[in-house]
């Protein structure tokens, strides 16, 4: 099925196209593409910008902004996210990671996604041209969401602060049966101050695990410790089924991964 | 539909054609261009067969356009043989019976290609790495990793 891409030169001038019925955006075309060949009909439209700044990484000391454009592959070959490369290239194969977006990691359903997991994790602030927005918030609303992403910020992670674990049944590579990152920061006494863990596949899009986070601060990162976060990690949880695991599995496995997240 | 014009390079030669907005390169290449080493299997970026090589990167033409391709180098594994002799990778393909039926072969090969293009002495596990998004339902993966080690080793022999 062919459709009709309009391509702008600034994110202005898009947004103003995307504003047209059937209209979605491109970002890398494995989310939106995908859709249309598979018979998606409420796709009539392709709109797109080749805005420089969509397709730039900009660090400046710990403060990280990313173009919208940016792909998996550039995140993980960039040599100021070494903190980011394991949920870069969690995400697909390598054609895949030349193609697909951050922006468009934030739209992609569960199982799909992790990066945003990652994301989440880390408290990222999502930037359109109507302003900014915290990750969080997004998520929550992108379903209705039209103005197109212009960037995601962040805060990097202090060293061996930021973990993350993709569980898949192919190896090297497979789709999720889920995936947890986390931020967790520590006292000189090794316990954790404040800690930030996000789900993948464990809803319909990245969700916090915030009842875990709670039972996690002030404890140490020890076996006896970290059971009452796991006990709590269900909390909340709405897990996708999909041919890969049902949601039943997905919550059975979750304290057992997330256990070993933790214990790394 | 209106028709677009795309322009690239495709194997060494240019090329130009008029395409509904929105077709895929894959459709572009088979039914337009007339290269059919690209092949449609899933059409969803899952299995890795419409595996083409873009200004030095893998990508999959099912979910690239065609006119966003425009200026763009494009390499196919029917470009890949020499005055009809066949590419290392192709070689040892066929040496080590790494193809059965062969749909899924081109994908692999450019995937390889790119490995090899960047790591000309890969490691296995960089060679299972390079090829973690491409599907074979039929001869198995073994043979095929070996294929890419063998040309690997081919080409550092014929460069030493």
């Amino acid at each position: 099925m062919a459709l009709a891409l309009q391509t702008y030169a600034t994110v202005k001038d898009a947004n103003a196209a995307l504003k047209a019925a059937g209209t979605r955006y491109l970002g890398g075309g494995t989310l939106v593409v995908r859709a249309a060949n598979e018979g998606d009909v409420s796709v009539s439209g392709l709109i797109r910008s080749t805005e420089p700044s969509l397709s730039t990484i900009a660090v400046a000391g710990d403060k990280v902004r990313i173009g919208a454009s940016v792909t998996m592959a550039a995140i993980a070959h960039h040599p100021d996210l070494d903190a980011l490369a394991k949920a870069a290239r969690a995400v697909g194969g390598p054609a895949i990671r030349n193609m697909a977006t951050v922006g468009g990691n934030l739209f992609a359903p569960a199982p799909y996604g992790d990066f945003a997991v990652a994301l989440l994790a880390l408290d990222a602030t999502i930037s359109t041209d109507d302003g900014d927005t915290p990750i969080e918030t997004f998520l929550a609303n992108r379903d209705g969401s039209r103005a197109i992403v212009t960037s995601v910020s962040f805060t990097l992670p202090k060293a061996d602060s930021f973990r993350f674990l993709k569980v898949s049944r192919v190896k090297p590579k497979g789709v999720s049966v889920l995936s947890i990152a986390s931020v967790l920061e520590r006292s000189p006494d090794g316990t954790v101050s404040s800690a930030r863990i996000a789900l993948g596949c464990m809803a319909d899009r990245p969700m916090r695990a915030i009842a875990a986070e709670k039972a996690l601060t002030g404890r140490s990162l020890t076996k006896d410790s970290i059971a009452p976060a796991l006990a709590a990690a269900r909390d909340g949880t709405s897990p996708i089924t999909d041919p890969i695991a049902s949601a039943w599995y997905r919550n059975e496995v979750l304290p057992v991964h997330l256990g070993r997240l933790l214990l790394a | 539909m209106a028709k677009v014009p795309v322009q690239f390079t495709l194997n060494g030669s240019d090329k130009a054609e008029f395409v509904d907005s929105g077709t895929t390169l894959l459709h572009a290449l088979r039914d337009k261009i007339g290269d059919t080493s690209p092949k449609g299997g899933c059409h969803q970026g899952t299995c890795g067969a419409c595996s083409v090589i873009i200004d030095g990167e893998l990508r999959l033409s099912c979910l690239t356009l065609a006119e966003t391709c425009n200026g763009a180098t494009i390499s196919t594994t029917s470009g890949l043989s020499e005055s009809g002799v066949l590419h290392p990778l192709q070689r040892a393909f066929l040496d080590t019976f790494a193809t059965q039926c062969g749909f899924c072969t081109p994908g692999m090969i450019m995937a390889a290609k790119v490995l090899l293009d960047h790591t000309p002495n890969p490691s296995r596990d960089e060679v299972v790495e390079a090829l973690s998004g491409n599907i074979c339902r039929c001869t198995g993966y073994e043979p095929i990793i070996q294929a890419v080690l063998t040309a690997a080793r081919s080409n550092s022999q014929n460069a030493a």
